[in-house]
């Protein structure tokens, strides 16, 4: 590892705020590796039958026909393009620059695209469906990681986004199912996310209490009374506690037409939509306003902050609670977005998955969007190929996320750095 | 772990304390007041008030009385009081002594339950606390429970050796494996500063996903079984059972007795100890007075994995007797909660294991016998680690006085001496 991460000529220019250090031979080195792992595996290896991917789900305006592509070739293309990706990189250290964002963009693409000619030889995979299956993953990854961001950002650590999520989905089924109206669900369970963030914060920023023991406690407290009510009343009487009616899938004229991105960003439901508000909203907020700048400057440097006249503990206050009416939200897509009953912890450990997201976006809305989409990718990857059937065990498809984070946290690609003050209590003196 | 520390001092004398002659039962009060046991009972208390609103609130009669609450309150507190105590009652008949049984063989088998529970949860919270009191947030003693299981096991399973030498080398698998899971969030720690709370949080899952794929290889998988568990495990790589063949009482539990000395010897009486304990309060100071602080992190972190492959072993050789991949139940969730009542010492970390092992086994009795769900549980734990963590809170539930605050009498002498 040591000899990857020596610096060599770049070491001088230590700017680049949680970006790996201009001039650095670790991106370029990684994509040769992966780059020649897919011309190996993925192309000479793989077999030689064809590829077919569907495009169009049944109801488009534009039918397209399914592509069907040779396997070997296709994939041994796809290689070529990373390993000329990496060279490109590698040009670039050389000249002690960094390589431009797209590269990575690309790259990611082109060697997925490999890896999925080379899983479904012989085989043919709904492509559309795919995408599909990622956002709907995706999305309440997304909640909870813009959670993350809005109270990390001011120096609370939010490991209770599982227990958000958990209250929103719950709460939201039950108001939709008492009221019969969807809608009310909607309105619940932000309330439900913001009542576990008021304990959050009370906890941590009233009390002091360490907001790491608060967030773990809370997420046990949470599937405490959730499963207890669960069990007893939603159970006991369930037609009208527990049967909550999902929301509508609305289709946005014309944009909902276009090719493979129209069913699969603009034939959603009305949380889909809110999410892509949500995420355009906070980046613009936290990085393009003067709210921004002061959230920023309480998680960064507390002290600094209070000096020149932000009132830190408000201001951390309200973004916990802003958190955990995001988080709430996106609860609700586990219930009424996904138009099911509320289960018993049906989370499923989700909120860690987006505390994961969240710091492999490195601490913004975009990149935990992106984050988000890469880890229900590989999920949505595993139920597919599951029906599809490759030599891969499920179990390490699953466990890609966690271990992405790990290399993400340990800087083995691309150094992450929290907000400064994260995790501390501020006390004026 | 800032919060227990200023409670240690709570049983010496406070700073405002009368000097002999003064009132001494005022002070003997003040001072039993603002104790942190006193505490602890209160907010268990508070806790068990908690479920108890959320017990009534569920219950069907209650319910139906609070529809006329106002023209017969009676009905509605008989109602709830009946509800509520009902579910304690068969709690602490299934967690301490049932007298509702004919035997005695069968009303002693609860303690003995609440014993059983109570190892993994022991072993494991000393290895969360031991890495707190270095200042390390170890949430990942699930993840070392299941694989420490997954060691101890194979060897149960694979090797047939003597009687009594099997025993000793799967626990010794056992540590082994927790060790090694332990490890790698220690050294990503100590070599490139990964917040070990993430990475535990992530071991965590990729052990269960792990163990999920090892069940159904031809080498974990029981033969002629479709199911996902492992054979079981030889009898020479048991745990001996305490109490002969009625209980389930294993010999794990004097294995958490023992790791609960040793944890405490390591703490307070060796140099390693006084090196974890100097990093945990400040790695600044600790650095310049010349300790490894990165070795600390990584040792430290394999002893708390240790103890928690020993809970694994617990889990796997005492009471399942073979491999799931749900071996570890939420032991190392709980093991937080463990750690975090008893403050992260031993012999706290002990009763509290036993507590929270005696609402785990009095749950199952009491979801059992009057249908209460034994989610409770987990709300009044939680409850009641939140105040453990708050005391400031407690007190102002209950205008306690502040420990370092001084008694009304000292303090009105002080006014009059100032005064005179």
């Amino acid at each position: 590892m040591s000899t990857v991460t020596a610096p060599t000529q770049g070491a001088a220019s230590q700017g680049a705020v949680g970006g790996s250090t201009p001039g650095s031979w670790k991106a370029p080195i990684t994509y040769g590796v992966l780059g020649l792992f897919a011309l190996v595996v993925f192309g000479l290896l793989g077999q030689p039958g064809s590829s077919t991917f569907s495009v169009s789900t049944r109801t488009d305006l534009f039918q397209i026909s399914p592509i069907g592509v040779p396997s070997r070739l296709t994939a041994i293309v796809l290689a070529l393009v990373c390993l000329g990706l990496a060279a490109f990189a590698a040009l670039r250290a050389r000249e002690g620059r960094r390589a431009p964002g797209w590269v990575a963009g690309t790259f990611a693409a082109a060697f997925v695209l490999a890896f999925l000619t080379w899983a479904v030889a012989g085989e043919s995979i709904p492509f559309t469906g795919l995408l599909q299956g990622t956002l709907f993953l995706a999305v309440p990854l997304v909640f909870g990681a813009l959670s993350g961001v809005m109270c990390e950002r001011v120096g609370v650590i939010n490991i209770a986004i599982e227990g958000q999520l958990l209250a929103g989905a719950f709460l939201a089924a039950v108001a939709a199912s008492l009221s019969g109206n969807v809608y009310a669900g909607l309105v619940a369970a932000p309330i439900a996310g913001v009542l576990v963030a008021l304990l959050l914060a009370v906890f941590t920023i009233t009390y002091a209490v360490n907001q790491i023991i608060v967030g773990v406690v809370l997420n046990v407290l949470v599937v405490g009374v959730t499963g207890f009510l669960y069990s007893t009343v939603l159970t006991a009487n369930a037609s009208s506690w527990n049967q909550p009616p999902g929301l509508q899938r609305i289709a946005i004229p014309l944009l909902s037409e276009i090719p493979v991105l129209g069913p699969v960003l603009f034939r959603q439901n009305l949380i889909v939509y809110l999410m892509y508000a949500a995420v355009i909203v906070a980046n613009i907020a936290l990085f393009h306003s003067k709210w921004g700048l002061r959230v920023r400057a309480v998680g960064e440097h507390p002290r600094a902050a209070d000096t020149v006249g932000i009132k830190v503990n408000v201001t951390r206050f309200k973004n916990v609670l802003l958190g955990g009416a995001i988080a709430g939200l996106g609860g609700a897509f586990f219930t009424i977005g996904a138009g099911l009953a509320f289960g018993k912890e049906m989370t499923a450990g989700k909120g860690y998955i987006a505390l994961a997201a969240m710091i492999f976006g490195r601490w913004s809305p975009k990149g935990a969007l992106g984050a988000a989409l890469l880890f229900g990718f590989a999920e949505q990857l595993r139920i597919s190929l599951g029906i599809v059937g490759t030599g891969i065990p499920s179990q390490f498809m699953l466990m890609t996320p966690y271990l992405v984070t790990i290399f993400a946290v340990a800087g083995l690609v691309g150094r992450v750095r929290p907000p400064a003050a994260n995790g501390t209590h501020y006390a004026k003196s | 772990m800032s919060t227990p520390e200023d409670h240690q001092n709570a049983g010496e004398p406070t700073p405002g304390a009368p000097r002999p002659g003064e009132d001494r039962s005022a002070s003997l009060v003040h001072e039993i007041l603002s104790s942190s046991w006193l505490l602890s009972l209160l907010a268990l208390l508070v806790a068990l008030a908690v479920g108890g609103v959320l017990i009534a609130a569920a219950d069907e009669q209650v319910q139906e009385a609070a529809g006329y609450l106002f023209a017969r309150p009676t009905d509605f507190l008989g109602a709830a009081w009946s509800a509520v105590s009902e579910a304690y009652v068969a709690l602490f008949h299934g967690a301490v002594f049932d007298g509702q049984s004919e035997s005695f063989t069968r009303s002693i088998r609860s303690v003995t339950e609440t014993l059983t529970v109570s190892t993994p949860l022991i072993l494991a919270g000393l290895g969360v606390a031991l890495a707190f009191r270095a200042s390390l947030f170890n949430i990942g003693a699930q993840g070392q429970i299941i694989i420490g299981a997954t060691f101890a096991a194979w060897v149960g399973f694979t090797w047939h050796l003597p009687v009594g030498v099997h025993v000793i080398v799967a626990v010794l698998a056992g540590i082994l494996g927790g060790a090694l899971w332990g490890a790698i969030p220690g050294f990503l720690r100590a070599r490139t500063g990964a917040h070990e709370v993430i990475v535990t949080i992530m071991l965590n899952y990729i052990a269960v996903y792990l163990i999920s794929y090892l069940l159904i290889t031809p080498a974990f998988q029981r033969p002629g079984s479709s199911n996902p568990v492992s054979p079981l495990l030889d009898d020479s790589a048991l745990y001996p059972l305490l109490l002969g063949s009625g209980f389930r009482l294993h010999a794990g539990f004097l294995v958490a007795l023992a790791a609960t000395a040793f944890v405490w010897w390591l703490l307070n009486r060796s140099t390693v100890g006084f090196r974890f304990r100097a990093v945990g309060l400040n790695p600044h100071a600790a650095r310049t007075a010349g300790i490894k602080v990165e070795w600390a992190y990584v040792l430290v972190m394999i002893v708390a994995g240790g103890l928690a492959g020993l809970a694994g072993t617990a889990q796997v050789m005492g009471t399942e007797k073979y491999l799931t991949a749900g071996i570890a139940a939420s032991f190392g969730f709980d093991a937080i909660t463990v750690a975090l009542l008893g403050r992260s010492r031993p012999i706290g970390v002990f009763f509290a294991g036993l507590l929270f092992g005696a609402l785990r086994a009095g749950g199952v009795t009491m979801q059992a016998r009057t249908g209460t769900p034994i989610d409770i549980v987990l709300v009044v734990q939680s409850v009641i680690v939140l105040l453990i963590a708050a005391p400031p809170l407690v007190r102002a539930i209950f205008r306690l006085p502040a420990p370092n605050s001084r008694p009304r009498s000292a303090r009105r002498a002080a006014v009059k001496e100032a005064q005179a």
